[in-house]
């Protein structure tokens, strides 16, 4: 078994070919559309084409939502097949889920960092079979032994005679040969650019206006649509005066929709003043009943009284019944919102015959499926052309703005574009659950924990989304607190399901972005408790979780931890594993006398398994950084009568240039399995922000946002 | 009927007088690189040149751009290769990039009147522009680096 050996000695160079293959995911497919019946093209499967001129074309499918996949997936592709990267085309991916979906949850997708981590072994393998057969043909053509040719870039080479033909001069010779099945991928050492710093492909046309976002759709005889909806979630239209709005200029139709009343106009301005002059008497329903205090109580309630059992090692109540010194503490984090840069938007058009939907999409599998779902067409009739994303943060995987579109286009006749506005995305999102967390330890004699409990209170995104089955732990609730990685004999984990009906999302690393935050929080409670050092105490149960303790030794190392400080400054530290990587932080903060918080520098490891693109390994790190600033020091959504009371970035503010920290990302490369990217960044910096904050103030905060009042010097 | 000089370009459009410049530049003239981010100048992410000082284009009313010189992203510079645009690709700033039309337009009027801004004025300068990626960082050194290609006079 040569593959097995070869695999077994990427292993060893460093690089894990990853999950995909342990699971067994599809072969690359020979196209069999009419791209691969075209003469003089060379498309050995859904990945890349080639034609007579040497032109590769390289599908990406992963949607660019910031996180450079348009530029990591042709580096990956370009470094098998051997051609230089700034020569080839790359075009984002239709939604075909039988040709691109991603291989591991089988889905046309995109959420939970899964672009590099999910596909690096099956685009590497489907480009090194291309690859191989571009010299078969040469070899053939030339009638030599395939042994003794190789490549060099866009051309394969018998070095013996000094013959050479190009990938161009190839393809037709190459179309008739059989896909390899097993074949031979490059060794970590002849990588040109997988692990090297290469720049983003998608800079020029974003730094110049010309990079075709959602918003920036235009399409013959288009109209745009702005739609009125319910300010309760889950409210209906009991009625609507549209007569006045019908008056405005450039008003074109007014038509009820599933989100509620579009108003089609001309431009998106003469359909913001059509919705302003329209009337919607609504029924609001169960859900204007709800309130953040009503919400609070009953979380407090619920956490009174026995949760469902996440984990249970050894027997934590008995251990905390036996006293020594028990410590007890609540957590509690908010409603957030996702509030992407570009607004929730898209645009679509319907015929008889057939529906074509532009769209800023994480989802375009799911986008393809409301189409049809929608218009009674079969998916094929379905086209999705996946725009930029103006961010995405796990908001744009929804269905909800597609359904506008969708469902406007067909009301009307003609093709539409519904555009929402700031305030229709912060009062009509998909928010993180608040939680709420009671805490109780107990420590041994040596100032250990040797029983740890923790009851967690709150939605479940999964069970609401009908992915998990109501009654069952919702596993995106739970992730990072009944996984986490402290060796405490005696564990248990409970939670407790309270919906009320606010929708929730995936943001930006879900359960792990709120609760990296109470873990690492709680475990520096104890070691503060235990009058140890937070760092050392972390290290000391990490024994079991090396890769935690890898990460965790890097940040500590680069921030010179335990040196000492200007005065006034403290340091906080916190590690957290998300989506398949491991990230630590270090956070150096001063608080002023009035309680304002500065954060002065972050220095953050992260061990990914391997970096694709290391320079956008950091850039993710930057990022997440600042989104997690962003929620620690202002993210609250609050509910009142059902409604959002938020609704700008006045009143849910983000992180701004003058308060950036220093960011220092550090990269671990352990040759592990490919882990992701975009969310693991996020998680440990609320906790080590927080942890520095008591490291300087002897104040804990215990609720997001953090509230500076509590943090004033009396 | 407005008239106004976008881009170096002289533009007659049959608008009404409040609408917002950014829908004219966006919708009548189809230069969809001005971005609608909060239409209440809070987030910078439409930020144009009128008449070389940096506003906000959701809160401008066309009228207020009659017979001035507006300029976009897209005016900036005839091939992408102002010295932000250079240094922005050098330091590999945008991430999403829904932002940056905005940010760059914000950082060129600050270059234009400070060539060597310090870190303290382009707080002042930027902090009016959200970036929700949290490219802050690569923002503040791209500036830098491109006052030192300005000063370098390669332009």
């Amino acid at each position: 078994m040569k593959t097995l050996v070869s695999r077994r000695a990427l292993l060893k160079g460093g690089l894990a070919v990853g999950a995909g293959l342990t699971i067994g995911f599809p072969l690359p497919r020979r196209r069999s559309d009419a791209l691969a019946q075209t003469p003089g093209v060379f498309a050995p499967n859904q990945w890349l084409r080639i034609d007579r001129d040497g032109v590769v074309t390289i599908t990406n499918s992963v949607p660019e939502m910031g996180q450079g996949s348009l530029t990591t997936t042709p580096m990956i592709i370009a470094d098998e097949l051997d051609v230089d990267l700034d020569r080839v085309r790359v075009e984002q991916a239709p939604a075909n889920p039988a040709l691109f979906k991603n291989p591991v949850t089988g889905a046309q997708s995109y959420g939970g960092s899964r672009g590099v981590r999910d596909h690096l072994a099956m685009w590497r393998k489907a480009a090194a079979g291309a690859r191989e057969m571009l010299m078969q043909a040469a070899a053939n053509e030339w009638g030599v032994p395939v042994e003794s040719v190789e490549t060099e870039p866009s051309a394969v080479v018998h070095k013996p005679t000094g013959r050479r033909l190009l990938y161009g001069q190839l393809v037709d010779r190459a179309q008739q040969l059989p896909v390899p099945q097993d074949p031979k991928l490059k060794t970590p050492d002849k990588f040109r650019y997988i692990g090297k710093h290469v720049h983003r492909r998608d800079t020029p046309e974003k730094i110049t206006g010309r990079g075709i976002y959602g918003v920036d759709v235009v399409v013959p005889g288009m109209l745009v649509a702005s739609i009125e909806r319910c300010p309760v979630f889950g409210g209906k239209v009991k009625s609507f005066d549209a007569t006045a709005a019908k008056q405005v200029k450039g008003v074109k139709h007014i038509v009820q929709v599933s989100n509620g009343i579009a108003v089609v106009a001309d431009g998106f301005w003469s359909a913001s003043q059509g919705r302003k002059a329209l009337r919607v008497t609504w029924d609001e329903g169960p859900t204007a009943q709800v309130s953040s205090a009503m919400i609070t109580r009953e979380y407090e309630a619920a956490a009174r009284q026995p949760g469902q059992v996440a984990r249970n090692d050894g027997d934590a109540e008995k251990a905390l019944a036996a006293g020594g010194r028990v410590h007890e503490a609540v957590y509690q984090v908010p409603f957030l919102e996702h509030a992407c840069m570009e607004p929730m938007n898209a645009t679509a058009q319907v015929t008889p015959d057939a529906c074509v939907i532009w769209a800023p999409t994480q989802n375009p599998g799911g986008t393809q499926a409301t189409g049809a779902r929608l218009t009674g067409l079969p998916p094929e009739k379905v086209t999705v052309h996946t725009t930029l994303l103006g961010g995405g943060f796990g908001r744009r995987g929804e269905q909800d703005f597609i359904v506008d579109a969708v469902e406007t286009a067909k009301a009307v006749g003609a093709p539409v574009k519904v555009m929402w506005t700031r305030e229709d995305d912060l009062t009509h999102g998909f928010y993180r659950p608040a939680t709420y967390n009671l805490f109780r330890a107990a420590l041994d004699a040596n100032g250990m924990p040797a029983a740890w409990f923790t009851r967690m209170v709150g939605p479940g995104i999964l069970i609401q989304k009908g992915r998990a089955k109501a009654g069952e732990i919702d596993a995106a609730a739970v992730e990072a607190v009944r996984n986490m990685p402290y060796d405490v004999p005696n564990l248990r984990i409970e939670w407790t399901n309270k919906d009320f009906g606010i929708p929730l999302g995936f943001w930006r690393s879900v359960g792990p972005s709120q609760n990296g935050f109470i873990i690492e929080s709680f475990i520096d409670e104890l070691a503060h408790l235990a009058g140890k050092d937070p760092y050392e105490y972390r290290r000391a149960l990490l024994g079991k979780s090396p890769r935690h303790k890898g990460v965790l030794e890097l940040a500590a190392t680069k921030a010179n931890w335990g040196a000492p400080l200007p005065s006034g400054r403290g340091r906080g530290i916190a590690v957290v594993f998300s989506y398949g990587s491991y990230a630590a932080t270090v956070a150096e903060v001063s608080v002023a006398p009035d309680g304002a918080v500065r954060v002065h520098r972050l220095v953050a490891a992260i061990d990914p398994g391997i970096a694709v693109n290391p320079d956008q390994v950091k850039a993710q790190m930057e990022g997440g950084a600042v989104y997690a600033l962003t929620a620690a020091f202002y993210g609250r959504i609050t509910i009142d009568r059902g409604r959002v009371q938020q609704s700008n970035f006045h009143d849910y503010p983000m992180l701004r240039i003058n308060e950036m920290p220093v960011v220092e990302p550090h990269i671990l490369d352990s040759g592990e399995a490919p882990g992701g990217l975009g969310e693991p960044g996020v998680p440990s910096v609320a906790p080590a922000v927080c942890n520095a904050i008591y490291a300087v103030t002897g104040k804990r905060v215990r609720t997001l946002p953090i509230d500076r009042a509590q943090l004033k010097r009396a | 009927m407005v008239s106004l000089t976008v881009n170096g370009k002289a533009q007659r459009v049959d608008v009404q007088p409040e609408m917002p410049l950014l829908w004219v530049l966006r919708e009548t003239l189809g230069l969809t690189g001005t971005k609608y981010g909060c239409g209440m100048a809070l987030c910078g992410a439409c930020t144009v040149h009128l008449d070389g000082a940096p506003v906000r284009a959701c809160v401008t009313p066309a009228s207020a751009a009659a017979g001035k010189r507006v300029t976009t992203i897209e005016g900036l510079s005839d091939k992408g290769d102002h010295p932000l645009q250079r240094a922005w690709t050098e330091v590999d700033v945008p991430q999403c990039g829904y932002c940056q039309p905005g940010q760059i337009m914000s950082a060129a009027a600050l270059l234009a009147s400070k060539p060597s801004p310090t870190d303290a004025d382009i707080d002042a300068a930027m902090a009016g522009n959200i970036c929700r990626c949290g490219t802050y960082q690569r923002i503040r050194a791209a500036i830098h680096q491109a006052a030192a290609l300005q000063k370098g006079g390669a332009r």
